[in-house]
């Protein structure tokens, strides 16, 4: 056992590993953080999608280890108090989710994407979320979803 | 660190292979030494013509780069079409070499840039032509119990010269390349002065079309030239029929319609900047 600490979700959190676990799998079953989610376990679904340093990786893929000391944020890191984030409000007036399965590797695909780049076109969205299927929605209201969120951002000043 | 351990510790650096071949049993190693932290490793810097890439740079920091966008831009279309961005953010160039996959659309770019990789073992540094590391499907030379690549390096595309980076998949995102192509064509004039064709995955490993691209040279690049040189490199490939990328006799096929279309477009840039140059 090792300890690995993190900055997960703006908290300074110790946890308990073996060398081989991976990020995902201590997220669900060691911290309770099950929103989110393993599907393909092999890094072709993007379900398991969180954010490292402000960059999208898949945590089904990504030794735990490697996580320490940086900034982990997930999708119970967005929004506060029982009150969506932008993104995640978009996602719900646009009726992205049907299963709802990939929703939370999407909103933080779409997060990372937007973080670095505000006003993307339809085909840098497209991009942005190539690595998350969807297997219910044919994608389009997930687009759409994220084209709201720029637009409230945007009204908004900032992504906070 | 992995001399201490006697063979039994190897390198990981983005690990988005290394991670799968650990749970399917295909990686004996009993401890990780992860690179991604030691200093020195992640430039991406052009120094008397030639660009170095470090071990630690990521798909998708090759594919941004504005060096690499400008002066290699086949290798940042390559890297722009692994996997999604999740793995783009994590796997490494270096890694992509160390695989030794004849598909790797990475190593097929660096393939037709006809790169050399520095490998840091016991005796010491040394460079070697990527093509040497090759000695198989998914067997490279570079035992990453008891060596690593530190980096990789080639020449600069010049005035005139440009490549184009082709794939052939049943998706467009997150899927293994049934055929990609990576062509780099020099113009000096209206005149081919140099050409360079890789191909994969049509062999055990990436597979670079000597005969295709020599045909080129000294020629107008026309619709009869860029056609011979495109059957020649169909011709020399050979795909193996496969469950997950098609027929044999399809990919034989294809590998003439991506090398075409790879090499229009390398041409139509080349011409552009030569049209430039007369311009000015």
């Amino acid at each position: 056992m090792l300890t690995l600490k993190m900055f997960l979700n703006g908290q300074e959190v110790s946890v308990d590993v073996e060398p081989g676990e991976l990020l995902a799998d201590v997220l669900r079953d060691k911290l309770g953080l099950i929103g989110t989610k393993i599907s393909c376990g092999e890094g072709e679904c993007g379900a398991c999608t969180v954010l490292v340093d402000g960059k999208a990786v898949d945590s089904c893929l990504y030794p735990v280890l490697k996580a320490q000391g940086r900034e982990v944020i997930t999708i119970e890191g967005l929004g506060q108090d029982n009150r969506l984030d932008t993104i995640q409000q978009a996602f719900v007036d646009k009726t992205a989710p049907q299963c709802g399965y990939c929703i939370p590797g999407m909103v933080i695909s779409a997060k990372a994407l937007l973080d670095e780049n505000p006003h993307p076109t339809r085909k840098e969205i497209e991009e942005g979320i190539s690595g998350n299927l969807c297997r219910c929605t044919g994608y389009y209201q997930i687009i759409e979803a994220i084209e709201l969120a720029c637009e409230r951002l945007a009204e908004e000043g900032g992504t906070g | 660190m992995l001399e201490a351990r006697g063979g039994e510790a190897r390198i990981i650096a983005g690990g988005t292979d290394l991670v799968l071949q650990s749970q399917r049993g295909q990686c004996l190693a009993k401890a990780m030494v992860d690179i991604t932290r030691i200093p020195g490793l992640d430039h991406i810097e052009e120094r008397d013509g030639l660009i170095y890439i470090g071990a630690q740079v990521t798909h998708g920091q090759v594919a941004a780069s504005p060096l690499i966008r400008s002066r290699a831009g086949v290798l940042a279309e390559a890297c722009g079409s692994v996997g999604g961005p999740q793995i783009r953010n994590v796997g490494t160039l270096v890694g992509n070499v160390v695989n030794a996959l004849p598909a790797a659309d990475g190593a097929i770019a660096l393939f037709a840039l006809d790169a050399e990789a520095e490998v840091a073992e016991r005796a010491g540094r040394r460079w070697t032509p990527i093509a040497t590391l090759y000695a198989g499907v998914g067997l490279c030379t570079v035992d990453p119990c008891t060596a690593m690549i530190t980096q990789l390096r080639f020449r600069a595309l010049g005035k005139g010269e440009v490549g184009a980076f082709e794939r052939l998949a049943k998706r467009r995102a997150l899927v293994l390349p049934i055929l990609n192509t990576a062509a780099i064509v020099g113009l000096d004039g209206d005149k081919v002065e140099k050409a360079r064709i890789a191909i994969g995955p049509v062999a055990a490993t990436p597979f670079v079309a000597t005969e295709a691209a020599e045909v080129l040279v000294g020629r107008t690049p026309d619709e009869a030239s860029v056609t011979e040189a495109a059957e020649l490199a169909a011709q020399a490939a050979q795909p193996r029929d496969s469950l997950l990328r098609g027929s044999a006799e399809y990919r034989k096929a294809m590998v003439e319609v991506l090398v075409r279309r790879a090499l229009w477009r390398a041409v139509e840039g080349a011409s552009l900047q030569e049209g430039e140059d007369a311009n000015s």
